[in-house]
């Protein structure tokens, strides 16, 4: 049996080589062929013939490409592009619609995405800035704390200073109250070493950053400089800070960008003058209250320096202290913002997964729109099939009917590329507010505009892959002959892509719900207090501090409060963790934190905290200066069985427990509360806790708060926060995506209506002949809207199949990051399905009940 | 002296052209270099050389014959022309030339 040469090589030869050698180079090369298998082996002989053929590959062989689309061609292909959309403006808007509407969102979280992937890196040296925090062994568990003791600085230049350029100390950035004579602000800032502002970049646009060495200097910010002074010269005029310290600004500073951590700090005081407090305390290295920042020489690096770090604190605390096994390492600026979370001393990411799924939505809702697109342009085809067919016999080449659809879609996507710059520009104060940001659009830059409209030439040349290749396989003669009809295989695809739509759409629905109910279900979580009209305030002042009984009394007279405290900290937050205590049965080894949290004798009654064993606070008992209340989590951890009446010591003093209360949730409330120990103080404390009389409208209570407060306080304003609203303000980030998912499930949701909304159209106007002559046979109309929404129907559930199990896999896993979680909704995948379903028949039958009503005659009479 | 228009290869492939006389085509031309030089070469080189020559007046194409070994095509027949003849004739007087002022390699 004669064997041939290899068909794919000849095949591919043919499809280089110029023409007028075909003949004689494949003879001779079937010749040598023939030769290699007189002697060698037919597997030698084909990979010879193989070897031929490449090297055949000589620019004297090879086809001359011809332009086969002339640039003029290309205009006459807009016009008719453009005219095709006048033609059928239904299918063109709905179109142009849908496609803006994918685009926009693309756009919108393009931007959103943008904004998180600069934080931070306004400033100049943002790569090799580094924050210094520990890894501990704390309560059994690797527990990675960002504060660390101030000697540590010191400690840093010293003895590792060789891989340093700087290393900056800083307290944390709170609230203070800043006031000069004739003005009561509060403003967020802190203690800094000197050198903060040259290490984040910051320019001082007037007076001088030497300043800070001096401890009655400080820096402030640009808006608070014009808050403070107007346009008087701020230099060198006195302002006091929290009653306590006094200082002159030495320097103005631009104000921190939005997107970066230290956004909103207005003022940068000398840690010289806090050092002198501080200088006395008993063990400097025990208070892990401080931040330190460094910059890192060009030679070092982040993981080698880390490792030399590591033991710079083991080795300077006492032996106590030493049992949690403090580890120091570097966290990067550039990961600050988007991988700041800590899982047993791993770094496991944090916000970077909300930039993962936003993106993939995105480009899902993008998708979508983009399936449409497509659908629609094919389910068209019978209708352009004619003019493919004239379009061929005249003589166009299949490459020039693609080069024209390719122009179609682009047109398209160009009018929905500005159609979708509007949009955005109409929602962007809307999507600001919800993500809590100030994203604008670079309409000045060139980069945006090369991005935006490299983007829209992406999505029509996307979008018109499918239609051009598929009406540019037309076959002319069927075509004009008018029995063309779209192959089976269109029709599969088109449902595909329809399936598809609809599962994405499922899935987004779901994951909307699933947001929505862990939100719900975590704020509906008992609180242990009371919230609502409960407010704190943190002016504190020894004179409302040494009239505290008369001030309360006179705010109760005028009904605007029923009870008042002063405490160590707000409710919604703890005060401050110890080590230091002690009990029957303790594990001498064990080295365990309790949080702790001091007030005064009414702040029990203020909140409302729920005794369950032995009693609150009283002022009249003297003894209960040495009283602690321990809540339910620290009971069950210290295994008491009799707590009321135990004795426990903290750092060595003995502590009498006189009651128990329900746990508090402060600080996360997706956490477990954790032991903790309240005690009750006679200083001032940190904030002033009062509960509003709920009979009083709350502005009003406030208005007669405040007259009060004046008359103790004269010259301080008096700020105050709700507690309800600052527990909400916890939630906040999960509320943010649980909206942000809302509005773009809604637009998915929109797009696929769209999309059936178009293809149930054609699809009744194809079957017009089919279903006239169903109806004179005797077919009913609810019979006929059966048939014709069936079909939808069908893939809406196929698509809800589908979505399930997907679904599952990725909610799962984003609610197992979440220690208190609600149960997975199962539910939402029924409400879902049947959401999808109900949407999908009422878009559908507009136009088959519209199909089911014509009138036989009028349909039949079309030929 | 005349400078050679000729490449090595080029002028080698002319040769065989004269050679081989009648029936001078990519594949044989290919088998006969191998044969003569003991180098392996592929028929796109050979046929390479060949267009060059062509395109250069050396040589003169034509269609010829079609076998059932080629698939029933036909060949490509080059024969060469008077210029190749003279262009090889002054290679060679060239190169005799040379060689006969070097004393060691001259002809006597």
């Amino acid at each position: 049996m004669k064997k041939h040469p290899p068909h794919l090589a000849h095949r591919i030869l043919l499809q280089f080589l110029r023409e007028d050698l075909a003949e004689d180079v494949s003879g001779d090369l079937e010749e040598k062929y023939y030769e290699y298998l007189k002697t060698k082996t037919p597997l030698r002989a084909k990979l010879g013939y193989w070897y031929e053929v490449l090297h055949y590959l000589r620019p004297f062989a090879i086809k001359k490409l011809k332009r086969t689309t002339p640039n003029v061609m290309y205009r006459s292909y807009f016009k008719s592009a453009f005219r095709n959309l006048k033609r059928s403006k239904l299918l063109a808007s709905i179109n142009i619609a849908g496609l803006s509407v994918g685009m926009a969102v693309a756009l919108a979280i393009g931007l959103w995405i943008y904004d998180e992937l600069t934080f931070d890196k306004g400033h100049r040296h943002h790569d090799r800035i580094a924050q210094v925090i520990q890894n501990v062994t704390n309560n059994g568990e690797v527990q990675t704390w960002t504060a660390i003791p101030w000697p540590l600085a010191d400690e840093l230049r010293k003895n590792y200073g060789s891989d340093f350029e700087q290393v900056v100390l800083t307290t944390s950035s709170y609230p203070h109250l800043l006031t000069t004579e004739n003005k009561k602000l509060t403003k967020t800032g802190m203690f800094s070493e000197p050198g903060f502002n040259e290490l984040f970049s910051i320019n001082v646009i007037k007076g001088s950053a030497k300043g800070m060495n001096d401890p009655s200097s400080m820096l402030l910010s640009a808006s608070a400089a014009k808050a403070y002074f107007g346009d008087e010269d701020p230099i060198n005029q006195v302002l006091k800070l929290d009653d306590q310290y006094t200082a002159k600004v030495a320097g103005v500073y631009n104000d921190f960008p939005f997107n970066s951590t230290f956004a909103g700090t207005d003022f940068l005081a000398s840690w010289e003058m806090l050092h002198n407090d501080v200088r006395g305390m008993e063990d400097p290295w025990r208070p892990n209250a401080f931040f330190l920042y460094v910059r890192l020489t060009d030679q070092a690096d982040f993981k080698s320096t880390s490792l030399r770090i590591k033991d710079a604190k083991l080795k300077r605390v006492n032996e106590q202290l030493a049992k949690k096994k403090p580890a120091l390492f570097l966290h990067p600026m550039d990961q600050w913002h988007l991988y700041s979370e800590f899982q047993n001393g791993h770094n496991i990411g944090g916000r970077i997964r909300y930039v993962w799924l936003f993106g993939i939505i995105g480009l899902f809702v993008l998708l979508m729109a983009c399936i449409n697109f497509m659908n629609l342009t094919t389910a068209r085809s019978e209708q352009r099939a004619k003019e493919v067919g004239i379009r061929k016999t005249i003589g166009s080449l299949r490459s020039q009917l693609i080069a024209q659809f390719f122009c179609e879609s682009t047109l398209v996507a160009l009018f929905s590329l500005v159609l979708s710059l509007l949009l955005v520009r109409l929602a962007l104060p809307f999507f600001n507010q919800i993500t809590d940001k100030q994203i604008v659009m670079p309409l000045t830059s060139p980069v945006f505009w090369g991005i935006a409209l490299g983007f829209s030439f992406l999505t029509g040349t996307i979008c018109g892959s499918y239609p051009a290749l598929y009406l540019s396989s037309i076959q002319p003669g069927k075509a004009l002959k008018g029995s063309y009809r779209s192959g089976r295989s269109a029709g599969l695809s088109r449902k595909a892509l329809v399936v598809l739509q609809f599962t994405i759409s499922v899935i987004l629905i779901v994951g909307t719900v699933t947001v929505f109910q862990q939100v719900r279900f975590a704020q509906a979580r008992p609180i242990g207090y009371n919230r609502n009209a409960l407010i704190t305030s943190p002016v504190v002042n020894k004179s409302i501090h040494e009239h505290f009984n008369a001030f309360r009394s006179e705010l109760e007279k005028t009904g605007a409060i029923v009870s008042m405290a002063e405490a160590g900290a707000a409710p919604t937050q703890g005060e401050g963790s110890s080590s230091g205590f002690d009990w029957r049965g303790k594990d001498p080894n064990l080295s365990i934190d309790f949080n702790f949290f001091g007030a005064s004798a009414g702040y029990g009654k203020t909140v409302g905290w729920e005794v369950k064993a032995g009693r609150d606070f009283s002022a009249d008992i003297v003894s209960d200066s040495g009283a602690v209340i321990l809540n339910e989590s620290a009971v069950s951890y210290m295994g008491l069985k009799e707590p009321v009446g135990e004795t426990i010591r903290w750092w060595g003093h003995p502590q009498i427990v006189i009651g128990v209360i329900r746990d508090i949730i402060f600080n996360s409330p997706y956490e477990p509360v954790r032991p903790s120990v309240y005690f009750m103080r006679r200083d001032p404390g940190n904030v002033i806790v009062m509960r509003l009389n709920p009979e009083k409208g709350p502005i009003e209570a406030i208005a007669s708060i405040e007259k009060i407060f004046k008359q103790y306080i004269p010259d301080e304003p008096f700020t105050y926060q709700f507690t309800d609203t600052e527990y909400a303000r916890k939630f906040g980030n999960e509320d943010r995506i649980g909206k942000l998912a809302a509005v773009f499930t809604l637009l998915a949701i929109v797009i696929s209506c769209l999309g059936i909304f178009a293809l149930s159209s054609f699809e009744a106007e194809q079957r017009t002949k089919e279903i006239g002559i169903r109806k004179v046979l005797g077919a009913s109309v609810f019979g006929l809207w059966k048939m014709l929404s069936g079909n939808f129907v069908l893939l809406a559930m196929i698509s809800c199949l589908v979505a399930v199990p997907v679904a599952y896999l990725g909610l799962n896993s984003w609610l197992t990051n979440f220690n208190y979680r609600t149960a997975f909704p199962w539910w939402t995948f029924g409400v879902a399905s049947a959401a999808t379903l109900l949407i999908t028949l009422f878009t559908v039958s507009y136009h088959t009940l519209h199909a089911a009503n014509s009138k036989p005659a009028q349909s039949l009479r079309a030929e | 002296m005349i400078e050679t228009r000729l490449g090595d290869f080029e002028e080698v492939i002319l040769l065989l052209t004269g050679i081989l006389g009648e029936g001078a085509y990519a594949f044989y031309m290919a088998k006969e270099f191998e044969l003569q030089t003991g180098r392996n070469i592929s028929i796109g080189a050979v046929h390479s050389a060949l267009e060059r020559l062509e395109e250069k007046g050396f040589l003169r194409s034509s269609m010829g014959n079609a076998t059932k070994e080629r698939g029933g095509r036909r060949k490509r027949i080059f024969t060469i022309t008077a210029l190749g003849k003279r262009i090889l004739k002054e290679s060679r007087d060239f190169k005799v030339a040379l060689w006969q002022q070097y004393p060691g390699l001259a002809l006597h």
